[in-house]
């Protein structure tokens, strides 16, 4: 292990890249996810490395299309309104089965929004976003740590299955510094890209790189294909950190910088006398589903407390399957919930 | 006994699917020939457009790229940046260049991004049923401008190599037409340029050709050649617009 | 001090993150768990800094301080915006060359350090946040000297270690105060 340092979490994201082997960011200026592109631009220049900041998010992730198509290790990096501009290429990312890694750090909507951290955009990141069945690996780093580990690993998880891989972050992480902690050598997935459009130097046929496809039997082929493949995400992927809910009476759900106040909430719960335990998905897609069926007769009440109106509860209603009432718990626009509301809307649930 | 035509290697053996009377698969033939007299097929990595020539990579024999409505240039972008010393290339329509993707190629451009653009100007929208495009001339009746193109309407029609040759990282801007024999050759003689400006790295190079659409023109495909030269060749004057003295 | 849970505030200009973010990374250096959490966006832009840092024994749950038991207000209009958040018992530590009169609290401490007339007297106005935080590890211990002195070699680029001497003879004189 290497020493302790302090960092951005922004720029320990374009750290984590380069040390997963990326060369190659494409971007356009937003707020607040702008530090990785600051960082990568420094860089990339002295690691014979690209960095373009592009005419527009929808020619970002074109680029990054471009790039992945070419065999490389790529990255973007946005914010909410800048993202849903690249849902286009996503989708294409997704019906070529591209390898790229995407962030997504978040700020509140809809449309122009405002700039400080929600959690917002979890149906447009792990429902779809853009047109056509398809998914993306959705991780949530709830630490400048996990920022840099669940980076690496993103770029893995986007090579093992040729899918999108997104950081879903959002405007406290990415701005605040915590210690992180590199290891002086990454584990890389190495992934013999045999369909990568280097040129074929006359020695192999073709390789074409397409999402279109004119036959539907075709076309339900590639369907079938993506969701085999979905199938395996699921079954392999899935990554939960769950705290203190044996004996729970109840379990609060929450995610990314969330699922740290919550640690709080529960501290002074403690203090109460009250047991409220904590599932933490870290990744959204897939959902840690099993973790909630583990637990789901375990408390009185599930409670999702989320920096939104209301999504990822439906993935929890989903996994705990009407076997205990779920809550929700929600603010909006940019509005943190304090540590005494959350612990209020316990009391509330459980009549203390 | 002396073969003097053949398929050039980089077309694969397969049927075109354009309509009868279509130049599209001219200027397929110009781009491999040129492929081929360059030899560097096993290099050059392609990006086909959405329209008509949407699943082109079907005919070439190098590696090939779809993209997204008009990102060809951005696509392109990212596959040139990852391997610099490949030969890359879009291939691209008027509603796909002009309109959707005016932003992308516009930077590409500007970028001085070294790879070569083969634009194809037959002033209609061909694959979704001849919509009014952005080089559409004024007049032109298409299936949105039932009534012809206005000004006063519609705006008017895009000169692109005009646009693009003021633009500092542009090397080498020239446009053609595939209406005649003496033109085809002029166009191979350009896009031939264009790779070589590209190998170069000189900058951004591309070729605009201008071209038909009998079925949406609706006019046989012999008028058609007339129709062009008659109606697109005074508003679209053929030439090297930049890049004329350019060695490469 | 088992946790230090600080906010900083100030004008924009006045080293509020740096001096956090120094902060901090003693801390990192001590062995300890820290975050640093700025304030960023519209409210930067208006000319205001704050940010939160929590240094602790323990690991960190929530970035966010809802209940600091720490503030230095660099001047009058932080002060007024976070004084009302201090628990009980808490402290506050002003800039009182900057900020008039006192806290309205009579249950936390207050203390005032001259730190821009003292900067300047130094000759050097930008050595107020550190003679402040100076202050703040002479009451708390919640870091020693050499670490702070070794953030500094961290923290500031190579060619600014010149300045290292002065910071560390500003922190003393606030640390000593």
């Amino acid at each position: 292990m290497a020493e302790k340092l302090l960092m951005k979490g922004n720029e320990v994201i374009a750290e984590a890249a380069l040390r997963a082997g990326c060369r190659h960011y494409f971007g356009y200026p937003i707020t607040p996810q702008t530090e990785v592109a600051h960082y990568m631009a420094k860089v990339m220049p002295k690691v014979n490395g690209t960095f373009i900041q592009a005419e527009s998010e929808v020619a970002a992730i074109n680029m990054v299309y471009g790039a992945a198509a070419a065999g490389a290790r790529v990255l973007t990096s946005s914010s909410s309104p800048g993202v849903s501009l690249k849902q286009e290429g996503i989708s294409y990312i997704a019906g070529a089965e591209l390898p790229a890694v995407l962030v997504n750090i978040v700020r509140c909507g809809p449309g122009l929004g405002g700039i400080q951290a929600a959690q917002c955009d979890y149906f447009q990141a792990c429902k779809g976003g853009g047109h056509g069945d398809y998914k993306n690996i959705v991780l949530a780093p709830s630490s400048v740590q996990e920022l840099y580990e669940l980076t690496v690993h993103a770029f893995n998880l986007a090579d093992k299955y040729r899918m999108l891989a997104m950081i879903l972050g959002d405007g406290m992480l990415g701005q605040m510094m915590e210690a992180v902690e590199f290891k002086d050598k990454e584990e890389i997935y190495s992934a013999d890209k045999d369909w990568a459009c280097t040129g074929t130097k006359m020695q192999r046929e073709s390789n074409d790189i397409t999402s279109i496809y004119i036959q539907p039997e075709v076309l339900e082929g590639l369907n079938r294909k993506l969701q085999a493949k979905y199938r395996q995400v699921e079954q392999n992927e899935a990554m939960v950190e769950t705290y203190n809910c044996d004996n729970a009476e109840i379990i609060v759900t929450a995610y990314g910088t969330v699922a740290r106040i919550i640690k709080n909430v529960i501290k002074m719960a403690e203090n109460e006398g009250i047991r409220v335990g904590l599932i933490r998905p870290i990744t959204l897609y897939p959902f840690p589903a099993a973790a909630y069926e583990k637990y789901a007769e375990t408390p009185e009440a599930f409670l999702s407390v989320e920096l939104s109106a209301g999504q990822m509860v439906e993935d929890v209603r989903l996994a705990v399957n009407g076997k205990c009432p779920v809550h929700f718990y929600g603010r909006t626009g940019g509005v943190i919930p304090s540590q005494i509301e959350i612990l209020n809307e316990i009391k509330k649930i459980l009549n203390k | 006994m002396a073969t003097v035509f053949k398929r050039p290697h980089a077309l694969k053996e397969k049927e075109l699917h354009y309509c009868p009377g279509c130049t599209h698969g001219i200027i397929h033939r110009l781009i491999a020939e040129v492929i081929d007299e360059l030899d560097i097929e096993g290099i050059t990595v392609g990006v086909s457009p959405v329209g008509c020539a949407y699943n082109n990579y079907e005919y070439f024999n190098c590696d090939m790229v779809q993209a997204a409505h008009g990102r060809a240039p951005a696509v392109a972008t990212g596959i040139k940046r990852v391997n610099p010393d490949n030969y890359v290339f879009t291939y691209q329509g008027d509603g796909d260049l002009a309109a959707i993707g005016t932003a992308e190629i516009v930077h590409a451009a500007a970028r001085g991004e070294k790879i070569t653009t083969v634009f194809v100007n037959n002033a209609i929208y061909g694959m979704t049923s001849g919509q009014m495009a952005p080089t559409t001339l004024l007049g032109q009746v298409t299936t949105t401008s039932p009534y012809g193109r206005k000004a006063e309407i519609h705006g008017f029609p895009i000169n692109v190599c005009e646009l693009l040759s003021t633009l500092e990282g542009a090397a080498y801007v020239e446009r053609t037409s595939v209406h005649d024999v003496k033109n085809i050759k002029k166009t191979k003689a350009a896009i031939k340029k264009a790779f070589e400006v590209q190998k170069a790295k000189k900058g951004f190079s591309i070729v605009e050709v201008l071209s038909t659409c009998p079925t949406n023109w609706g006019i046989n495909p012999i008028d058609s050649l007339k129709w062009l030269e008659e109606n697109m060749l005074p508003h679209y004057p053929l030439g090297v617009f930049k890049g004329k003295d350019l060695e490469v | 001090m088992k946790q230090l849970d600080l906010v900083i505030a100030g004008f924009g200009g006045q080293g509020i993150l740096s001096a956090g973010k120094l902060l901090a990374y003693a801390g990192m250096l001590e062995g300890k768990h820290v975050s640093w959490l700025p304030s960023y966006g519209p409210e930067m832009r208006g000319g205001t800094a704050n940010c939160s840092i929590v240094i602790s024994d323990e690991p960190i749950g929530s970035p966010i301080i809802d209940y600091p038991n720490a503030l230095i207000a660099m001047n009058g209009p932080s002060l007024e915006k976070f004084e009302k958040k201090i628990v009980k018992g808490g402290f506050i530590i002003t800039n009182s060359s900057l900020v008039e009169g006192r806290s309205m609290r009579t249950d936390v401490e207050f203390i005032g350090v001259p730190a821009t007339e003292m900067a300047s007297d130094m000759g050097n106005l930008t050595y107020a946040n550190i003679i402040i935080l100076g202050k703040l590890l002479g009451k708390t211990g919640i870091v020693k000297k050499e670490s702070f002195e070794a953030a500094l070699k961290k923290v500031l680029p190579e060619k600014k270690h010149y300045m290292i001497p002065d910071e560390m003879k500003a922190l003393v004189m606030g640390h000593d105060i």
